[in-house]
């Protein structure tokens, strides 16, 4: 069992509780980085994989994990990412210039389009999100002019300050790309979570009208985090684009955007370790899922057998047992396992049961 | 002087007239109560100063100035920080982190400075934990810091929600049933906490309370309201003692004493 001491405002304001949790996620942080030296080029992809789905995760987070605003339509913000980078790179604008510029066209966009959608709420707002995401293939087709329409467009090559970056010349480069934008997303993920701005993300979802009464103005808050959730999610569809080298309106469909939700809800609602769980799960799953359907084949010989949907149906028996069992997601049963460890033998079993609130029959709207 | 003041306000909800032409003033540094049976219109009042409801009818003023015009979240910057009757606090966060969300309207850096927590920021947070602490020790709330929420006791919530309210450092401090459902140790807790939040902090108070024990020993002033309409103003003992309250609490409308 292990006592923090505090002693100063700065040990609540740190980005690390305390010294050996900095030193395992420093740990983690040298692992991540040699990667490169201790993958095949295939599973380097992989792990590329894993880190875009976590970013976009993050992105997803930010707005229901932290603000409590639904959305089943970010697929189309990763498309209005991925397309305008590409677009961006394509008229001869630098990568370095281009990318981030997508982001902010993105967030820009999503805080347009927040305004009257995040009015909303509940099931209303997850039903106007999925139309967004309807919506914005039909729109990718329309605008084919620029779009490429079904046919869709190739990512060109690029480089940033003259070394050229390639999924497939060179895998380490396009990795190392991806985990820096990962580690400053995350970065400023944190940031905001410990200042005045996360805090009011929080307030918001738990509680609007005391939110309100504390002078967050809800309808600018709420906008700016659909803004930031879109923003983060545009980078992380360019580089999805950049890393499966051609797409179309078909790559950002309503599938997408719904696994994006469900991976936030099996890694662990509300907090930035769900969205790297949930990314870890989504981005094996398939592998897995070869890998034992494989097996299986060999012990019964079955010859090379596909089933369709089966990767969207071990993904939904999934989800169901985490919503019956863990609604917390993986990140709250690690969260108890590790506590179940630190106060070893004084754990009790209601410890994580929320206490039934008073009196909250009379609430005002 | 007075620092709030209602002028025939009235509200309606349907064919139901919540608040009926009230008028009443609070003066800086007062401890003002309103009482009355339930469904008088005590809490639609403080919604109303809270700027949740617009009257029908009638003007509020702070300082002089209506506050008609303000939105609600403009409300706590003008000094004016409220409890509520059926708590509203952030259940998934830590008492600390509910506290930190009444610095809100004291918040300065814009969103830039805040991702990349620039040194600015740093400072910032610093002041508000100093007032955030303040406000700890004198609520006695060090054991809950790190707590959530959702595992505190009904009667500690009831501190953090007014210890959330001072953290906003307001002039007026607006308490809706601040001892409802506490017990006997813990009335008599607040009653200090009431006391000295006028004497040593200068902060204005108007409460709604039943408990006549506490309205008595804290306020300056009392009205009592039934129906939404206004029966009495005046001492504690001198509203306690008036016809038209002796018969509202027996008469009908009644139940205020659980
Ligand atoms: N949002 C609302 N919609 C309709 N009626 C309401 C609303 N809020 C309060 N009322 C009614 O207004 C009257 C006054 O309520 P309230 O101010 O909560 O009384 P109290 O004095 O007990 O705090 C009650 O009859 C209540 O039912
Ligand atoms: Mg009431």
């Amino acid at each position: 069992m292990r006592f923090v001491f505090k002693r100063s405002y700065d040990d609540d304001i740190r980005l690390f509780k305390h010294r050996p949790q900095m030193f395992w996620y420093l740990a983690l942080l040298v692992l991540v980085v040699a990667l490169p030296w201790l993958l095949d080029d295939f599973f380097l992809g992989e792990a590329t994989n894993v880190l875009i789905w976590a970013i976009a995760g993050m992105g997803l987070m930010v707005l229901t994990g932290h603000t409590g605003q639904v959305s089943l339509g970010h697929a189309a913000f990763m498309a209005l990412g991925c397309y305008s980078n590409v677009i961006l790179l394509q008229n001869g604008v630098p990568f370095i210039i281009a990318f981030p510029l997508a982001g902010l066209i993105t967030g820009v966009v999503g805080v347009i389009v927040a305004l009257p959608v995040l009015r909303l709420h509940g099931i209303y707002l997850a039903i106007a999100t999925l139309a967004i995401s309807v919506l914005s293939e039909d729109i990718i087709v329309i605008a084919a002019p620029w779009t490429g329409g079904v046919s869709g467009l190739s990512a060109p090559a690029f480089d940033i300050f003259g070394v050229s970056i390639n999924r497939y010349g060179t895998p380490d480069l396009f990795y190392f790309l991806t985990l820096g934008v990962t580690l400053v997303v995350l970065g400023a993920y944190r940031n905001l979570m410990r200042a005045p701005l996360g805090r009011a993300f929080v307030a918001i979802r738990d509680s609007e009208i005391s939110a309100q009464a504390m002078g967050v103005n809800i309808t600018k808050t709420k906008a700016i985090s659909f803004g930031i959730s879109c923003a983060i999610v545009g980078m992380a569809g360019s580089l999805l684009g950049l890393f499966a080298g051609a797409f179309n309106h078909e790559t950002f469909n309503i599938v997408l955007s719904i696994q994006l939700f469900l991976m936030i809800v099996i890694g662990g609602l509300g907090s930035i370790h769900g969205a790297f769980f949930g990314a870890l799960i989504i981005g094996f799953l398939p592998q897995v899922i070869a890998m034992t359907r494989d097996g299986l084949s060999n012990i019964f010989s079955l010859g090379s057998v596909t089933i369709p949907g089966i990767e969207s149906g071990v993904f939904a028996v999934i989800l169901i047992c985490f919503v019956l069992f863990e609604p917390l997601g993986v990140y709250g049963r690690w969260v108890k396992i590790r506590t179940y460890f630190e106060l070893f033998p004084f754990y009790r079993k209601g410890m994580f049961k929320r206490q039934k609130s008073f009196l909250k029959t009379e609430r005002m709207k | 002087m007075s620092l709030l003041t209602l002028e025939n306000v009235t509200l309606r909800f349907g064919g139901l007239v919540a608040v009926n032409n009230v008028s009443f003033h609070v003066g800086e540094g007062e401890v003002f109560a309103l009482v009355g049976p339930n469904g008088a219109g005590k809490s639609t009042i403080f919604n109303l100063i809270s700027r949740f409801y617009t009257p029908a009818k009638g003007d509020i003023l702070f300082n002089g100035e209506t506050i008609l015009n303000k939105r609600p979240d403009q409300v706590p910057s003008l000094g004016i920080a409220r409890t509520f009757q059926n708590i509203e606090l952030f259940e998934q966060s830590t008492v600390l982190q509910n506290l930190l969300v009444g610095r809100q309207r004291h918040a300065k850096n814009g969103l830039l400075s805040q991702l990349i927590f620039s040194p600015s920021v740093r400072d910032e947070e610093r002041r508000h934990r100093a007032v955030v602490e303040e406000v700890i020790d004198f609520l006695e709330l060090q054991a809950y810091r790190d707590k959530y929420i959702a595992g505190l006791p009904y009667g500690v919530r009831k501190v953090v929600e007014l210890a959330r309210a001072l953290a906003t450092e307001p002039k007026v401090l607006l308490l809706d049933e601040p001892a409802s459902g506490l017990s006997v140790e813990e009335t008599q807790d607040m009653i200090f906490w009431i006391e000295d939040i006028k004497k040593q902090m200068g902060i204005t108070v108007l409460m709604v309370e039943h408990d006549m024990n506490l309205v008595s020993a804290v306020s300056d002033r009392v009205l009592a309201l039934a129906d939404g309409k206004e029966l009495a103003i005046g001492t504690p003992s001198e509203v306690q003692s008036h016809p038209d309250v002796i018969k509202a609490y027996l008469g009908g409308t009644g139940g205020a004493k659980e």
